[in-house]
């Protein structure tokens, strides 16, 4: 009866693990959290780094002028998990970007999602739980 | 009964998650985060006797992007600590105001940072005489020695200190650490330390897949009195064969970022 306790208040705290934020290194204090644009552009960089991956893309704004956006991401490993790659973008890529800007009105911010031209959307929180192995699966070879 | 209970804990916990992560177990470049919940249901075997070897992750419980609440600051603590412009936590600042000097320009996260912040998994090596410690987060290493010695007594300042081990008991390793260098921060939240401080770390392997990992802060010339930022931390042993990937926050990718993000909105 102990060990199954045991066994419940492990699987909990492994849940709960698993919730935790995944965001790291710095919080929102530079960007404005009630607010959401969705820009179409083209990618003029894309940075595969630590300690935020990051893309740039031009667009243009409401008057027509092109600015050059750049718009951050996690880390390459928390990136990964998501499905993103060091080569999910490439120069000239046509991209729709939702992004949340920084307070200032500077063409930074940091992203929600990036749909790519051939439909596929790269998100930023992490895949719904799938049907997992009964036990650790050995790597494959 | 209790399978019932415990089925009904697993779902509704599940449910309640926004967001999970799972490895993919690539044979390389794996970026580790292998928890999930049907995995914790396996039955696991003992733990071995004084063996901490493997591959431990603790998923997101690791990452501590926030910091911790501290024990009462002393007017030292106090003093140092105003001059930590963090990223997050409670001294939270705009991305340029930022002063943390291992996302800024490089410097070693540093110990025991390094198990308080972006405690990605990491590799346990026995020796004769010694435990190794092998991050994947900077790719850093740590040696515990296991030899009898005692730490020193006026130690020069390290990124990473001077550390002993003794097993308490079969599942108990118990490390002590002291000569800390000042300049790194305990956390992402900006809490400092002095050189005075000594560190506690206790391994506790639950079973053959679980490990605890409980850290003790007692540097009296910074806090009034000893504090526990990790309680019991639960880490998942990863399948041996878990290539991960490197984690590395370099200088120039850190000034790059800053040139990028952080300059234009000065």
């Amino acid at each position: 009866m102990r060990e199954k306790v045991f066994g419940v208040l492990l699987a909990t705290a492994a849940v709960l693990m698993m919730a935790a934020p995944l965001i790291a290194h710095h919080g929102a204090a530079s960007f404005d959290t009630e607010r959401e644009l969705t820009l179409k552009g083209t990618v003029t960089e894309w940075i595969w780094a630590n300690p935020h991956c990051f893309l740039k893309f031009d667009a243009k704004d409401d008057t027509g002028t092109v600015r050059n956006w750049v718009v951050e991401s996690q880390n390459p490993t928390d990136m990964t998990v998501r499905g993103w790659r060091r080569t999910s973008f490439k120069v000239g890529d046509q991209v729709t970007v939702t992004l949340q800007p920084v307070k200032n009105g500077a063409p930074v911010g940091r992203i929600r999602k990036v749909v790519l031209a051939n439909g596929e959307t790269l998100g930023t929180t992490n895949p719904a739980p799938a049907a997992a192995p009964a036990q650790p699966a050995p790597p494959e070879r | 009964m209790a399978n019932r209970f415990r089925f009904a804990v697993i779902v509704a916990a599940a449910l309640t998650l926004p967001a999970v992560s799972f490895a993919q177990n690539q044979p390389w470049n794996n970026p580790g985060r292998a928890l999930n919940p049907n995995q914790q249901q396996v039955e696991a075997g003992p733990a071995p006797r004084r063996d901490l070897t493997g591959i431990w992750d603790a998923g997101g419980g690791g990452i501590g992007a926030t910091g911790y609440p501290t024990s009462p600051l002393t007017p030292w603590g106090e003093e140092v600590s105003k001059t930590h412009k963090a990223g997050d936590g409670s001294r939270m600042v705009p991305l340029p105001e930022i002063n943390d000097p291992l996302s800024t320009l490089g410097d070693p996260a540093g110990f025991p940072r390094l198990l308080l912040f972006e405690l990605r998994p990491f590799q346990v090596v026995h020796t004769p005489n010694s435990v190794l410690m092998l991050y994947m987060f900077e790719k850093r290493w740590r040696v515990i020695w296991t030899d009898g010695r005692q730490l020193p007594k006026d130690p020069d300042p390290r990124w990473y200190g001077y550390s002993v081990g003794r097993w308490e008991d079969d599942t108990t390793l118990v490390v002590e650490s002291v000569g800390m260098d000042e300049r790194t921060w305990l956390d992402n939240s900006g809490n400092p330390h002095s050189d005075q401080m000594r560190v506690e770390e206790r391994y506790h392997r639950v079973n053959q897949n679980t490990l605890e990992l409980t850290v003790t802060i007692d540097d009296p010339k910074t806090y009034a009195k000893p504090w526990v930022p990790r309680n019991k931390l639960p880490l998942r042993l990863l399948p041996a064969g878990t290539d991960l990937m490197e984690m590395i926050p370099s200088a120039s990718e850190a000034a790059a970022y800053r040139k990028a993000m952080a300059e234009p909105i000065k």
